[in-house]
């Protein structure tokens, strides 16, 4: 059987090359306006890190403001999310169906209407509505179901009503369990969906955009007000300050996924 | 010392309306191995799980030990050991964890702890392989893990649901001669659940055979077998024949007990439908001349087709009540 493998096999990569490239070169061109001189001229005008400390000086509590409501995120969606994404493992009742859909819904929808019942509902108390907490609210809303569905996914894939059992059958009572069967048993998950919920969190633009006020600006927000209001080279410093934020995240994401496709518990353990 | 169960007027009934167990009353002599023998469906695993406290009777139901009501208490204050067909070994923890899980839960000191699993490793031949991971063994192994985990703690009773089921056919053979020894040595109180009734004749001091949520008999292999109080339980345990013999009426009797001759020699003749070599002895399928079917067995192998003579001694008729 001859088919034209020789003539597919040399399309593919380049066509994976060039897909590749679509995709990068305008990030890297990106990255490289935040440190030119003059990005009209050129890289020719010389290489500077000026933009960069520019953003810094002028968007430096954006970033901080970021971090600080990406691991307040994290916590709340620790604290929540785990004890939810087991209750999703263990039921089956059709309330508890009925709320996992319910708490994708924030992620379906457009974050501007989220945001928008959120002021609606909330932005009548003002020292709420002025705080970071509010932005908060809004980060929750929208990765719980990351946290919650990822440790639900570990723990559906091992035999855990049986281990409940079992360590029950040792004298555990339902805390004890919960501590040192579910949990970390549940580990996998809850590192991907904390590395999730992270990331998420950091590049949230549609809640917050709704969400904040002068006084609580993150990250994303500060960028959509650069790239209105500042020159290209300084939005361009500031995309390249988020990326050194988010990348890391984003291969510990992968590599975890990777170890973790290496080593998921069997279903027989 | 060991545990005396007793239940009384213990039924279930799941929220949608099947009956899972009927009123039972059921009392299990101190160190005594009950194995609960039945189809799947009879109501041996809710059974088991009423006695380890992962499921409530009926209201009215009463569970003891050694007296004590226990009805009321959940599962984690009734000190039983549990072993589980699909092992349930803790995938977060190494065999030495898994065996130390009960003792660290109810507070023993690290020495103790340390010594007692030592000992469980050796007791299940097991030595060696504390630092293993759970993935890192063969059924067989995880499964002595879960029966040393469980005896670990000392428990007043020892429940086994199904142990031996998810291995292969020569390591469940070898598991069940090593279970019985640990048993006869352990001296605890154990209730063992299966649906195989080589197992049961193997390791109960006492058979229970159950359907459709009833115990059908109770008592020796021996009694079971030979003395079978029920059709369901002559037919469930072992294989037997029903022959409509003229002037008698219906027979229950076992392949054992049919003897062949040459045609003509017995007390009626037969063909030979279907033998069937098994090694130590063949199992023959006979045809009778009014078309019944009778199951025998012999030592040599008969030729299918061949006519034979058939003795049946009414001796070896089994009678069961109903």
């Amino acid at each position: 059987m001859r088919m034209k493998r020789p003539a597919f096999a040399l399309i593919a990569p380049v066509l994976t090359v060039l897909t590749c490239l679509f995709l990068i070169v305008p990030i890297g061109m990106s990255i490289l306006a935040g440190v030119t001189e003059n990005y009209f001229v050129g890289v020719r005008s010389g290489l500077t890190l000026r933009w960069v400390g520019e953003v810094w000086g002028l968007y430096r509590e954006t970033i901080f403001l970021s971090l600080q409501v990406a691991l307040a995120t994290l916590a709340v969606t620790l604290v929540v999310g785990v004890p939810l994404g087991y209750v999703l493992a263990r039921s089956d009742s059709r309330w508890v169906r009925a709320l996992e859909e319910a708490l994708v819904l924030p992620v379906a929808m457009p974050g501007l209407a989220t945001g928008l019942a959120l002021v609606l509902a909330f932005g009548t108390f003002r020292d709420f509505r002025a705080s970071w907490v509010f932005i908060l609210v809004g980060h929750v809303l929208f990765t719980l179901p990351f946290m919650a569905r990822s440790v639900a996914a570990v723990l559906s894939s091992i035999n855990l009503p049986v281990l409940e059992e079992a360590a029950a059958s040792l004298g555990a009572g339902f805390v004890q369990r919960f501590f040192t069967i579910v949990v970390p048993n549940a580990k996998g998950g809850v590192l991907a969906g904390a590395l999730m919920v992270v990331t998420l969190s950091m590049g949230e633009f549609n809640i917050t955009w709704m969400l904040h006020t002068p006084l609580t600006k993150t990250l994303p927000v500060g960028l959509a007000d650069s790239y209105a209001s500042m020159r290209l080279e300084i939005g361009s410093a500031y995309t390249l300050v988020f990326l050194l934020m988010i990348v890391p995240l984003l291969i510990a994401m992968q590599w975890l996924a990777a170890r973790g496709t290496r080593t998921l518990p069997s279903k027989r353990g | 010392m060991a545990t005396r169960i007793t239940l009384e007027r213990c039924a279930k009934t799941f929220p949608d309306g099947t009956r899972a167990l009927e009123p039972l009353d059921l009392a299990i002599e101190p160190g005594e191995c009950l194995v609960l023998l039945g189809p799947s469906g009879c109501g041996k695993t809710t059974l088991l799980r009423l006695i380890a406290g992962l499921a409530a009777p009926d209201e009215g139901g009463r569970i003891a030990f050694d007296g004590t009501d226990v009805t009321a208490r959940p599962i984690e204050a009734r000190r039983v050991g549990m072993v589980f067909q699909s092992y349930a070994l803790f995938p977060n923890m190494n065999v030495a964890q898994n065996i130390a899980y009960g003792l660290k839960i109810r507070g023993d000191a690290p020495a103790a702890t340390a010594a007692r699993v030592a000992e469980m490793l050796r007791l299940t031949q097991l030595e060696g392989f504390g630092e293993r991971r759970i993935d890192e063994l063969s059924g067989g192994q995880k499964q002595r893990v879960a029966l040393a985990r469980a005896v670990a703690i000392a428990p007043s009773v020892l429940l086994l649901d199904e142990p031996l089921t998810a291995l292969d056919a020569k390591l469940r053979e070898s598991l069940r001669i090593e279970l019985k020894r640990l048993l006869g040595a352990l001296k605890v109180t154990s209730v063992f659940v299966t649906h195989d009734q080589a197992e049961a004749m193997a390791l109960g001091d006492r058979i229970a055979v159950l359907s459709r949520g009833r115990i059908e008999q109770i008592g020796s292999a021996r009694d079971i077998y030979a003395r079978p109080a029920t059709r369901f339980v002559a037919e469930f345990v072992g294989q037997v024949s029903r022959l409509n013999l003229p002037g008698r009426g219906e027979v229950l009797v076992r392949p054992e007990h049919v003897e062949l001759g040459a045609p003509g020699t017995g007390s009626f003749d037969a063909t030979v439908a279907v033998c069937t070599f098994l090694g130590n002895l063949s199992a023959i399928e006979l045809c009778t001349d009014d078309g019944q079917t009778l199951l025998a067995e012999t030592r040599v192998p008969v030729a299918a087709g061949s006519r034979v003579g058939v003795t049946l001694d009414p001796a070896y008729f089994l009678e069961p009540r109903s």
